[in-house]
């Protein structure tokens, strides 16, 4: 089992390394969003610190949205996500495997991008610190979440409009407190809860959202 | 057993036995509806400090607590169509969505209205609200989903999980949003042993309750009958039903 989690795991990074342009793309626009931000609304740095950290946070949620695409799309379009549920191991680890690779190569690059944004929006480093925390505690929540409406969305035309639509109201929990604990941080405050609240709902998700995934991709499967 | 819940669960059967239950539920709704909306907006005294706009709860406490209900409905005709392949349950289930979501439209337009006179605005961030508008975007997504699958078994089943999902996360969304903000005022009925409201509005407020209840099974038998036929449209029991007219 841990074998096939392995390997699984190995292959997608594999294949993501041969196409390293697609690679960078979450992340360019991860970066361009976050720019936008001073250029509508103001440059002053007061103004930047306050909407700082619901900008980043949104902009990340995003990022990871736009690339839940791949998680699926492409195993499900040359038919090797159906010879993965006929393998014999259980498709919640094989699921888990792809979330994992599939956060690998989008969640963290956005974590290790993230000072500099912070940096953008004139973030003090005590509220870069607890950002970085806070991303890397919810954004592997999104690819898990995420993963759960992709594999109910993969087979539907045009179905990109549709996955924003059910799983951004999925995603608000993780946005209110993973954007709360930068926001408290940059007021000097302890931030325990909120990283801890992300903690149990990232407990939660590794938890249930596979059995959920499989679950999804067996019924999209069944067509 | 089984084949007893199989043959009573056949959308032929529930066809012929739901039509008498529509009149039965619409007839029930109205008459508490009309003498709960008689006590709530005659009889009812003026809220102390809100004076007579408090008498809008009569209408949006009750469809917030449909909304919520009738997805809690929805999730679980749903898990029963999902692991029983019971037909009706996804019926019910893609019949309840609608309704759901105008409860919730419902809730968040009387509380617009509600909140103008009170918190001096139409809208505000408040933690109900709040929930309640991302109850509704749920309600939207399964629709959206739902409608999205050409094939009506995996379209239902597809949109079900989402539904089971969504119960997962409601509680979550739910105080996630409470704890962001609130200003939305305490809940007064909840506490069952004493109720921090006046007999005179608790009463009619019940009564709106199960009116809108009411009102809601009526609803969902006349969808879940037109589900049944559409999808059924092909098959042996629709077309002599026709051939009947």
């Amino acid at each position: 089992m841990l074998k096939a989690y392995y390997h699984l795991l190995v292959r997608d990074l594999r294949l993501a390394l041969r196409n390293r342009h697609e690679l960078a793309n979450p992340l360019i626009f991860f970066v361009l969003v976050v720019t936008l931000f001073p250029l509508a609304v103001t440059p002053t740095s007061e103004a930047l610190r306050a909407m700082a950290p619901g900008v980043i946070w949104v902009s990340a949620l995003l990022a990871v949205l736009l690339s839940l695409d791949r998680l699926f799309k492409q195993d499900y379009d040359d038919g090797s996500l159906d010879q993965l549920m006929l393998s014999p191991n259980p498709l919640m680890i094989l699921v888990l495997a792809k979330v994992s690779a599939h956060w690998l190569l989008t969640g963290l690059p956005l974590v290790i991008i993230a000072p500099l944004l912070g940096l953008f929006m004139s973030l003090p480093s005590e509220a870069v610190t607890v950002l970085i925390y806070s991303l890397l505690l919810g954004t592997p929540v999104l690819s898990l979440v995420g993963a759960i409406g992709v594999s109910l969305t993969v087979a539907v035309n045009r179905g990109g409009v549709l996955l924003s639509l059910i799983i951004l109201p999925l995603y608000i929990p993780i946005l209110i407190f993973g954007a709360n604990a930068v926001d408290v941080a940059s007021d000097g405050l302890p931030v325990t809860g909120q990283l801890l609240f992300l903690g149990a709902v990232l407990a939660l998700a590794l938890s249930l959202a596979p059995l959920a995934t499989s679950v999804a991709l067996r019924i999209t499967a069944a067509r | 057993m089984w084949k007893w819940i199989q043959r009573f669960s056949s959308p032929k059967y529930f066809y012929s036995m739901s039509a008498p239950l529509i009149t039965w539920f619409s007839i029930a709704a109205l008459l508490t509806g009309l003498y709960g909306l008689y006590l709530g907006l005659f009889v009812a005294p003026p809220d102390y400090q809100q004076g007579e706009s408090y008498r809008i709860i009569f209408i949006h406490v009750p469809a917030a607590w449909m909304s919520l209900f009738i997805y809690m409905v929805m999730a679980v005709s749903a898990a029963i169509g999902i692991i029983w392949q019971i037909r009706l349950a996804d019926m019910v289930a893609a019949a309840s969505a609608p309704i759901g979501a105008s409860f919730a439209f419902l809730a968040l337009v009387t509380g617009a209205l509600w909140g103008k006179p009170m918190w001096g605005a139409y809208w505000v961030w408040d933690a109900r609200l709040t929930s309640e508008l991302i109850l509704l975007f749920l309600y939207l997504g399964y629709m959206a989903l739902q409608s999205a699958i050409e094939d009506q078994r995996s379209a239902d089943k597809a949109s079900g999980l989402l539904a089971i999902v969504g119960v997962v996360n409601i509680p979550i969304i739910h105080y996630s949003v409470e704890w962001w903000n609130t200003l939305h005022q305490g809940a007064t009925v909840a506490k069952f042993d004493k109720p921090s409201m006046h007999i005179d509005m608790l009463i009619p407020l019940l009564l709106m309750a199960v009116a809108f209840k009411l009102l809601y099974a009526a609803l969902v038998l006349v969808r879940a009958r037109n589900e049944a036929l559409y999808r059924d449209r092909n098959r042996r029991w629709v077309r002599e039903l026709i051939e009947k007219l």
